[in-house]
């Protein structure tokens, strides 16, 4: 089993973590690691890979403008918003 | 080492925003100018319990674009999540398409450089895929905070991705800008790079002539014009080349083009490169495409660029330069082949040069699309067989078109009418102007038939000075020579 970065998995998911909670985090990571351990060792060959558990086409929508204007509403649900947009604090990559 | 010793390697990522209504998975209006949120609808803000419905439309146009550079279309394709966490993209991941993409194994033929130096490029593109965009931040000062405009989040895009083909700035410009005809040609994408429309990524590294594996490379983010792709890559290959030249290394990095320091400047570093953790979208069913769907989208593609290009070339007798400048739009060349149609096939060349010559430079001066040209196909194809069949002079045609420019006329033969801009082609007409001259000039009448051709033109030009310009300089010309020889 690959060593894990959870310090690497934190920073990417955005989520801090505490002294416990790195811990648990830890032991359940290391649940699906080894729960995905047992799937690779089954012998797959001659199988397409599958990107969805569905073995049906996607469905499609005709290309026509359905949606009516729900700004306010939406905005409405924002923590902060003003002149018609939504505010988020400062990012600046 | 000099400057020589150093090969430039040139990959270009094309992001094209599809002309469709309605956003590629939500059906929101993808209309430009909008308040801002207003066409951002539940799907597009990420409201939990929303989900993706693929719009045809967005495949319809990836599907023409796979064949008018004759790739492999996709029978399945594969929606992935690309994630990452940016405030104008509300989900926390992209949906893009990774492992499957819809278009693969391309290939465009463009020419660059002009005459003598022109030749034939062959680019090669890896795959085009179908993706969502993301939404504007406005980092004005709301308070300390950054607004957040979703209108453009999932607006439909294809990402079309060229092998690092090319070998000079002036290479990346040529495919640049053929991608930019072909896919305004076929109708996927408006081109509009002022807003965006088409958005430019390169890939630069450079490596010692003769070396078969890659340097280094750093990506130009987000170049909005050829003028900068140019540029750009220009000071990019100066300053990669400085800095291995001097021992120094090149980090990969990502990098921002400043156009008013003409320089690149470093955006991020490998270490701090993204790490997206792509996997497939388990909202989105793969996409399948069937052959008769295919063959529809292609029943219904136009002629495309390269091949009306070798057909002006070969039975129109264009020039390839001229060729080509002549499909540099569907309209423009739209409106060639509507005058070679009036005017007819052998007088295709003359179309040509009124139309890439006075008419290009005058709707080039006003700053007028040649769909709004007051001169229409018919006018040029009517003005070049009167100018054919003898009836006005090259000058006189100038006039013609003036008045037909500024609106004073409409119709070829009323103008030459009204202006009196007729030729005199009658010969008994003529034959007095010419007896006059040839009696009025024994030197050079003399001189001609001494064998010195040149002698006829002062002849010629008496006549035309006689008759101020009216006289028809080819018949003037026939009937001194039948005279002074006959």
């Amino acid at each position: 089993m690959p060593a894990i970065d959870l310090d690497r998995i934190a920073e990417l998911a955005r989520i801090e973590l505490t002294p416990d909670s790195a811990a648990a985090f830890r032991a359940d990571l290391e649940r699906v690691l080894a729960l995905v351990d047992r799937l690779q060792a089954v012998d797959a060959t001659g199988v397409a890979p599958m990107s969805h558990p569905l073995d049906l086409p996607q469905r499609l929508r005709e290309d026509i403008v359905t949606e009516s204007d729900q700004r306010d509403a939406l905005l409405a649900l924002a923590p902060a918003a003003e002149n018609g947009l939504y505010l988020v604090p400062k990012v600046i990559e | 080492m000099n400057r020589t010793d150093w090969e430039t390697v040139i990959g270009l990522e094309i992001h094209a925003q599809l002309t469709t209504r309605s956003k590629i998975f939500s059906g929101a209006s993808t209309a430009f100018g909008a308040e801002p949120n207003r066409q951002a609808c539940a799907i597009d803000v990420a409201l939990p319990g929303t989900l993706p419905v693929l719009n045809r439309g967005a495949v319809e146009r990836a599907i023409r674009l796979g064949l008018a550079i004759e790739a492999e279309i996709a029978e399945r394709s594969v929606f992935a999540r690309k994630n990452y966490f940016y405030p104008d993209l509300p989900k926390g991941y992209q949906i893009s398409q990774y492992e499957l993409p819809v278009v693969k194994n391309g290939a465009i033929t463009v020419q660059v450089g002009e005459g003598e130096a022109a030749y034939e490029k062959t680019v090669r593109i890896t795959r085009a895929h179908l993706e969502e965009d993301a939404g504007k931040s406005l980092h004005e000062d709301f308070h300390g905070m950054t607004g957040i405009d979703l209108n453009r989040a999932g607006t439909p895009l294809l990402e079309i991705v060229s092998e690092p083909d090319m070998r000079s700035a002036e290479e990346a410009v040529a495919y640049a800008r053929a991608l930019h005809t072909l896919v305004r040609w076929i109708g996927v994408c408006d081109g509009n790079m002022q807003e965006g429309s088409f958005r430019i990524d390169a890939n630069v590294s450079v490596r010692p002539k003769g070396e078969t594996r890659l340097g280094t490379r750093r990506e130009i983010k987000n170049l909005n014009s050829f003028r900068f792709l140019q540029q750009a890559i220009d000071y990019e290959v100066r300053w990669q080349i400085e800095t291995l030249e001097e021992g120094g290394t090149v980090q990969q990095a990502t990098v921002l083009f400043d156009p008013e320091r003409g320089e690149t400047r470093v955006m991020r570093t490998k270490e701090d490169a993204h790490d997206y953790r792509y996997f497939p979208d388990p909202d989105l069913l793969p996409l399948v495409i069937d052959r008769a769907w295919i063959e529809e989208v292609r029943s219904n593609l136009p002629e495309l660029p390269q091949a009306l290009r070798r057909r002006l070339v070969e039975a129109h007798g264009l020039t390839p330069y001229d060729a080509n400048l002549l499909t540099a739009s569907k309209e423009l060349a739209d409106y060639y082949l509507a005058a070679v149609a009036a005017a007819g096939q052998a007088l295709a060349k003359p179309c040509a040069n009124w139309i890439l010559g006075e008419l290009a430079a005058r709707l080039n001066r006003s700053g007028i699309e040649i769909g709004e040209s007051p001169v229409r196909p018919t006018h040029i194809a009517a003005l070049v067989q009167r100018v054919h069949d003898g009836t006005i002079s090259h000058a006189g045609a100038k006039k013609v078109f003036e008045a037909l420019w500024t609106g004073e006329g409409q119709d070829v033969d009323a103008i030459i009418e009204a202006q009196g801009l007729e030729q005199v082609s009658d010969e008994s007409a003529l034959e007095s102007l010419v007896d006059a001259a040839i009696a009025a000039n024994p030197k050079s009448v003399e001189e001609f038939r001494a064998g010195k051709e040149k002698a006829l033109n002062a002849l010629v030009g008496q006549v035309m000075k006689a008759s101020r310009g009216a006289a028809n300089p080819q018949r003037v010309t026939e009937l001194l020579r039948r005279k002074l020889t006959g």
